[in-house]
């Protein structure tokens, strides 16, 4: 379900750490295929599900919590930025599923104005990469406001799979 | 006038030779109400002023002398030095030092720029603040972010010593202003949502040489705790209470970070501090009281050995990091002259203990908003005495992983953050800036990577409810625990306050403005809008008989992150009425130093000497 850490790494060196590759947007979101509870676009990239009542999938409401406990010290809470880093929300509809990944991966150096914005590399991080495409579903859904500021009040299960490959990442050596 | 301080205490050192010498070039310069010569100003961390040129009745006419542009952006906390001619002025990473002049108008006399990885700006939870510089024989003292501590020679900016405090690769930052008390300059870490083992180090002002260091957990050796001898309320603490609070070797990553301000009784010889948080947020990973996480120290300023700890929050469940500074101002409590130390903790409790023996005097709520704890046990023969008594609905332990806590009054951001308090010795009262703010709080597993953020929990945050003020500013009895006026503000007050015997508290707003109020009334008596939020310190200081008030504005800091971008969960309720807006709606970034003072036409009229 996940790519292991190595298959990342070596994702990260074709990406050249996501910051000399044209940027490509990541295209319609909408989800078409449901895999163990997961869902995915056309393209074959993670994305979110709301249903008619408002219940989010069980990735997007992960990527919530994971999001505001990784992320949101610099990228500000519900992925809208801070003073010092960027709103997610805004910055992944310039880049896709590949570009994210590798970003995360391998970090990233802004220089503004002499101002510095530093993005660590998270690849060791199990607490980002065994949540990777959580994180990116849930800020995509943010990007359309799918999901609004906030906790999501609905949510589906954990499904079983989720669970097993999340005690299985975590507790990996 | 601090030249002549100098040779009158070298003087001293000449005639009883420097290994008994008492002389304390500090203690003396801090009497001068001119100075401004420490980041709290004395080593008791009264910041109060004895200037009184502006009053109650003239600082309206109140109005900026100078302005000076950091040329920096991102939070700027603390506030500059003022010693003689030279005002001392730092900035958040890079770290920059100025020194002004303030003969000419706040003219550069030399900038020190350091040369730091930037690779530390990610490992600093919540923006790349810095909170200010000490000053100790002759020398200018920086603790920059990468954790290096410099020594620069106060009139030329150039480098005399340098030395590694801690490891950044592993999380480990410094935020903290330096401390000179007597012969030592003190230094914290910071990075307890990375794990960092938090400690307090002194280090020799002449060579930079380490005196001692006192890890917050870990065993004796580490902690410099005398486990026969140190005592928590009152009782010897035993053998290896940093160790056998923990699970296995959980304290080796345990957090407890040290990054708030310091105080030192010249007197008794303690140095005063507060730890922070035990790593992880999550405390069903971490079993036990983790001390002595969430502690007031009391450390002998030569050996470093605890003389006193006192635990406010043991085993954490809300991130109440107990680092906020420990003020020392005598008081007289149920009749009783004390040698009192005053600390309002992030938890939302305002502590009075007596600063000789650390027993608990007086622990009560500085907001009426505060849920999580009834109260704390203040009866000595009780079994919980001196620990919060906690409401299990609020606990995020009891209620355990991967549940939604709801309603925690106060939020992790505590009801005061590190932003300093005031004591005024002429109404005997504290004033203080508080957070007003609430939340959900959910923890979760988490997995240790060193260097890499060890949080596991999501907070979400927003005013107690049916209230729209996530601020106040209040004056505090801490002889009986009771607020005695509030002012509401629309945000966390978030900047430290000066008390003067004009009769005035200033603060800064998060909108940017200076405020001045009557300490008797707390009635608003003079705003002005700065360039940017206030998350800095305001200080007072007289150059050419003239008293000026300064503070440090460009937002940023944790309230950055919170409030920046507008908190989440209260707009709903709240954006029908228009209470809460953003705070992007009111200021922008920007480091901007404004001075103050009267204008000639308002200057008070002294009668001519003769």
């Amino acid at each position: 379900m996940r790519l292991p850490l190595v298959g990342a790494l070596a994702l990260s060196v074709f990406m050249g750490f996501g910051t000399t590759v044209r940027a490509e947007p990541p295209g319609d979101p909408t989800a078409v295929k449901e895999v163990d509870g997961k869902w995915f676009d056309a393209k074959g990239d993670p994305t979110y599900k709301v249903q008619a009542d408002g219940a989010v999938d069980w990735y997007t409401f992960s990527g919530y919590r994971r999001y505001h406990a990784e992320c949101h010290v610099c990228h500000g809470p519900n992925a809208e930025g801070s003073t010092y880093a960027p709103a997610l929300k805004n910055s992944v509809k310039n880049f896709n599923y590949a570009e994210f990944y590798g970003i995360v991966v391998g970090g990233r150096e802004n220089k503004v104005a002499g101002n510095d914005s530093v993005m660590p590399a998270f690849a060791d991080n199990k607490n980002a990469m065994c949540y990777i495409d959580d994180l990116y579903i849930y800020i995509r859904a943010r990007s359309t406001e799918a999901v609004g500021r906030g906790r999501p009040e609905k949510k589906a299960e954990k499904p079983a799979a989720f669970a097993e490959a999340e005690t299985k990442c975590m507790s990996a050596k | 006038m601090h030249k002549l301080l100098l040779s009158t205490s070298v003087g001293i050192l000449a005639l009883f030779g420097a290994g008994v010498a008492n002389a304390d070039e500090l203690l003396d310069l801090q009497k001068n109400p001119k100075d401004w010569v420490s980041p709290t100003g004395d080593y008791a961390n009264l910041r109060y002023s004895k200037l009184k040129q502006i009053t109650t009745e003239n600082v309206g006419k109140l109005a900026p002398a100078w302005s000076f542009s950091t040329g920096v952006l991102r939070g700027h906390e603390g506030a500059p030095l003022v010693i003689g001619d030279v005002m001392y002025l730092h900035t958040p990473f890079p770290n920059i030092v100025y020194a002004l002049d303030l003969n000419n108008e706040g003219k550069i006399l030399w900038k020190y720029e350091p040369k730091q990885d930037p690779s530390v700006v990610p490992v600093m939870c919540c923006d790349t603040v810095n909170r200010g510089l000490a000053y100790g024989a002759g020398k200018i003292f920086l603790a920059q972010a990468d954790t290096t501590l410099v020594a620069l020679d106060a009139k030329t900016g150039k480098l005399v010593w340098s030395v590694k405090n801690g490891d950044p690769s592993k999380g480990a930052t410094s935020t903290a202003a330096p401390h000179v008390f007597k012969d030592k300059v003190f230094v914290g870490i910071a990075g307890g949502e990375f794990g960092v083992r938090g400690s307090l180090t002194a280090y020799n002002v002449a060579d930079g040489k380490l005196a001692w260091r006192g890890y917050s957990m870990g065993p004796d050796s580490d902690t410099l705790i005398d486990g026969e001898k140190t005592t928590h309320l009152g009782k010897p603490v035993g053998k290896d209470s940093g160790l056998n609070t923990w699970e296995g070797d959980q304290w080796q990553i345990g957090g407890g970070t040290t990054w708030g301000w310091y105080s030192y009784d010249p007197e008794l010889n303690l140095v005063y501090y507060g730890s922070g948080n035990p790593s992880t947020w999550n405390p069903k990973q971490r079993p036990g009281d983790n001390r002595w996480s969430m502690t007031l120290w009391a450390r002998d300023l030569d050996t470093g050995v605890a003389k006193w700890v006192y635990q406010m929050t043991p085993h954490d469940e809300w991130d109440y990091d107990g680092i906020n500074e420990t003020i020392l101002a005598n008081q007289t409590i149920n009749g009783q002259a004390r040698k009192t130390l005053v600390h309002f903790d992030r938890n939302g409790f305002g502590y009075t203990l007596d600063r000789v023996t650390g027993e608990l005097l007086v622990a009560e709520k500085y907001d009426p908003a505060v849920n999580w704890a009834t109260k704390v046990d203040m009866d000595k023969n009780s079994k919980t005495y001196g620990r919060p008594l906690v409401v299990s609905k609020y606990s995020t332990e009891q209620n355990g992983e991967d549940v939604n806590t709801k309603g925690v009054c106060p939020a992790a951001l505590g009801s005061k953050d590190m932003q300093p308090a005031s004591f005024s010795p002429d109404t005997g009262l504290f004033y203080v800036p508080t957070n007003h703010v609430c939340m959900d709080y959910e923890p979760f597993r988490v997995s240790y990577t060193a260097g890499q953020p060890y949080v596991g929990a999501t907070l979400e945050m927003f005013p107690p409810p049916g209230e729209t003020n996530m601020g106040n500013f209040i004056a505090w009895d801490a002889r009986v625990g009771k607020i005695v006026w509030s002012n509401k503000e629309q945000f966390s007050v978030w900047s430290g306050t000066v008390t003067t015997a004009g009769g005035l508290a200033f603060y800064g707003t998060l909108e940017g403005y200076l405020k001045a109020v009557d300490l008797k009334t707390g009635k608003e008596l003079y705003k002005y809008k700065t360039p940017s939020g206030i998350i800095g310190n305001v200080i007072t200081y007289e150059h050419k008989g003239k008293q000026y008030v300064a503070v440090l504005s460009g937002v940023g800091g944790w309230a950055g992150i919170g409030l920046a971008a507008g908190l989440s969960k209260s707009n709903e309720g709240l954006g029908a009425v228009g209470g809460y807006k953003a705070l992007s709606d009111y200021t922008a970034l920007g480091g901007v130093l404004t001075v103050f003072a009267l204008p000639d036409y308002a200057l008070p009229i002294v009668a001519p000497a003769n």
